[in-house]
């Protein structure tokens, strides 16, 4: 394989990876600072990725249905959160998973039932579309770089958010002892609410951005949802640095095993043969590297408070 | 008060009597109405149900259960309809993992199974039964006539991909079947992956002269808007069900152009297909897709043979099955002795008709085309 190949491919995984890291970031920060296991975040991916469709197919701008998509998903965090996810970190996780799988089922027929069974569409903004040039003689499409630029920059805000403000110091806190942080007369239901609505919004930003690349369905946010737990269970379950490396390691791995073991296996194999092995090996290359990283580091790379 | 009786009785018997005449036939339709797959459950469900309107029959009773897209509770459910709901046809099955799960043992119950949307080898080949009937196609059929396509459009370096699992290795090797060129690559995805940038970077690298993809649902909406996302400008070529009405409106004017192929096109000219068309369009305002196509076409069979004979007399209502005497939306339409289709095979372009997206028929690549596993039925 040429290195322009390489250094493409190299993109893309970065490109997957920022935006598992976007799911992720909401899920494991839910988790750190709640300890809630919410299923449900994937159905705010598929809240993003519809109303952006529905604002862009409207008002034929993709930014406004891109604003309309942080909106719609920390609208309907917010409304989760108060309505049935605080009720819900008094008990254990079975509780949890029970109820946030039914708020899947819930949004995903009610999002089948207000849209309809065929997928929308939604494709990214003109000014994004076509390619440029890779020094090296490859070619990379313009939104998949401005995908993986959104992404550098919220994992900077997210950092600079919970390292220099005064909310990330109260989420930093509530992660380390919930009951202290309320005993100290900081509003723990609304700080809950914020931190929930913030996991949201970033994955409905995450839903959107991706529903121009793929395709905005119902069920669109269960694929992401369960790599997007594999990213948080590498990284170290609560813990945002955690998130970005597991998100970037299982994008990148994710990517060039399938263009590397393909070719490898067929070495071997031939090329058919190669192309269904490999193929194979790939599609479970991620879950491999999470058992090997929880066989060394059984809590995750980066071991958050939870 | 014995008047009435007498009068009662009279209703009674009379009510009897037409029963016995008509023979009400139970079906049990287990297909996919929710989850991410359920698009074409639907399509099926409405192209079906259409067919049993506009023939007004009313002794034909449709049980209809959702699968979900498991094959674990398509098994279920094929068990619930067959004991409980006493069902003597059953159909609506999408996906050949799920038809593998659950045809051989309805039709080791000996009730008739009528496919309408998957044709795995298997079933056309070694495993085939006198109560098992393929309304649709075999799975490799449109993959073959695509690879019969590319050598009539002189393709003579074609990339090709599906997803790694039985109905994509099939499509490939269907493909690869008639295919006379070299393959500048060949791939096998994971199913239901949703990226492609890593494959489309390949393909871009690999030098081919067209491409061939086979991916189901909302996997090609994904691979057709990062290919064009990518500025890829090799041509790209799919089966007709990688192309029709249930993405091809989320696919947007990308796919504008893309030659597919397939046994059935909404401007087929005959008669069937018109009042097909029609009342489509009137009844669910929107366009048919070609899994409608299927189910109406499927509803038409079994309506066909409910006419002909009892549900109850097997052999004759096997034979009745076996005429295929209705009149398909395909045109001409018959089966084999592996009771699959020996159908004409179509090839289309996406075109924008009235700003909306649909395909048109460009010619023809098949005539009568069989598939390949039909030397494996002993039947």
């Amino acid at each position: 394989m040429s290195s322009a190949l390489l250094v493409e491919q190299i993109l893309n995984g970065l490109q997957f990876g920022v935006m598992l890291f976007l799911m992720a970031a909401g899920l494991t920060l839910v988790f750190g600072v709640m300890g809630l296991i919410n299923l449900a975040h994937g159905s705010l991916y598929m809240i993003g990725a519809f109303a952006c469709a529905a604002v862009a197919a409207a008002t034929g701008s993709f930014w406004l249905g891109l604003v309309a998509s942080l909106a719609a998903a920390a609208a309907a965090g917010t409304l989760v959160e108060v309505l049935v996810i605080r009720r819900l970190y008094g008990r254990d996780h079975l509780d949890q998973v029970l109820a946030t799988f039914a708020l899947i089922l819930i949004f995903s027929e009610a999002t089948r039932w207000l849209f309809g069974s065929v997928p929308l569409y939604l494709n990214a903004p003109p000014i994004l579309s076509g390619s440029i040039a890779l020094p090296g003689g490859g070619q990379y499409p313009v939104y998949r770089l401005a995908i993986i630029l959104v992404g550098i920059a919220v994992a900077l805000g997210l950092w600079l958010l919970i390292s220099k403000t005064r909310l990330g110091m109260r989420i930093r806190a509530g992660e380390n002892d919930r009951e202290m942080i309320g005993a100290l007369g900081i509003d723990i239901n609304r700080l809950y609410t914020i931190v929930f609505a913030l996991g949201a919004a970033l994955a409905g930003l995450a839903g959107a951005m991706i529903g121009a690349l793929q395709s905005v369905r119902v069920g669109m946010g269960e694929p992401v949802l369960i790599l997007a737990f594999v990213v948080i269970v590498i990284g170290g379950i609560g813990s945002i640095e955690g998130a970005l490396v597991g998100a970037l390691i299982v994008g990148v791995v994710d990517t060039l095993g399938r263009i590397l073991l393909p070719q490898l296996f067929g070495a071997v194999l031939g090329p058919a043969q190669g192309a269904l092995v490999g193929g194979a090996v790939a599609a479970m290359l991620i879950y491999v590297v999470m058992a090997l990283v929880l066989a060394f580091k059984p809590r995750g790379l980066f071991t958050g408070s939870a | 008060m014995s008047k009435l009786l007498a009068a009662g009785l009279l209703a009674l018997t009379a009510s009897v009597s037409t029963a016995a005449l008509a023979e009400p036939v139970k079906v049990g339709m287990i297909t996919t109405l929710s989850g991410g797959l359920a698009g074409l459950g639907i399509e099926v469900r409405d192209g079906f149900l259409l067919a049993l309107k506009q023939s007004g029959n009313k002794d034909v009773q449709l049980v209809i259960e959702d699968d979900n897209g498991e094959p674990a509770r398509a098994v279920q459910l094929a068990e619930k309809v067959i004991k409980a709901d006493k069902v003597d046809v059953l159909t609506g099955i999408l996906y050949s993992n799920l038809a593998m799960a659950v045809v051989p043992g309805v039709v080791a119950q000996k009730k008739f199974y009528l496919s309408p949307n998957a044709g795995p080898s298997p079933l056309a080949g070694a495993k085939c039964s006198p109560f098992y009937f393929n309304v649709s196609w075999q799975n490799d059929a449109m993959h073959e006539a695509m690879g019969n396509h590319a050598n009539e459009a002189g393709y003579k370096k074609m990339f090709i991909l599906a997803p790694n699992y039985p109905a994509g290795t099939d499509a490939l090797r269907g493909f690869k079947r008639f295919y006379k060129g070299e393959l500048a690559g060949e791939l096998y995805t994971k199913l239901g992956q949703t990226d492609y940038a890593a494959e489309i970077a390949q393909i871009r690298a690999s030098g081919a002269d067209a491409v061939y993809f086979f991916l189901p649902g909302d996997m090609s909406i994904a691979f057709m808007k990062q290919y064009k996302q990518a500025g890829v400008t090799i041509p790209v070529t799919g089966p007709g069900f990688s192309l029709d009405q249930d993405v091809l409106g989320a696919m947007g004017d990308i796919a504008l152009g893309v030659k597919n192929t397939s046994q059935w096109s909404e401007d087929l000219d005959n008669p069937a297909n018109k009042t097909f068309v029609d009342g489509f369009r009137a009844e669910y305002k929107r366009r048919p897709s070609i899994y409608a196509s299927q189910g109406y076409d499927t509803a038409n069979l079994l309506l066909s043979a409910v006419a002909k004979a009892s549900v109850k007399d097997g052999a004759a209502f096997r034979a009745a099955l076996e005429a295929a005497d209705f009149k398909s939306v395909r045109g001409s339409f018959r089966f084999g002795v592996n009771h699959h289709p020996i159908q004409d095979v179509y090839v289309r372009e996406v075109v924008k008709v009235d700003g909306a997206r649909t395909n048109k028929l460009v010619g023809k690549t098949f005539t009568a085309h069989q598939d390949a596993y039909v030397k494996d039925c002993k039947m």
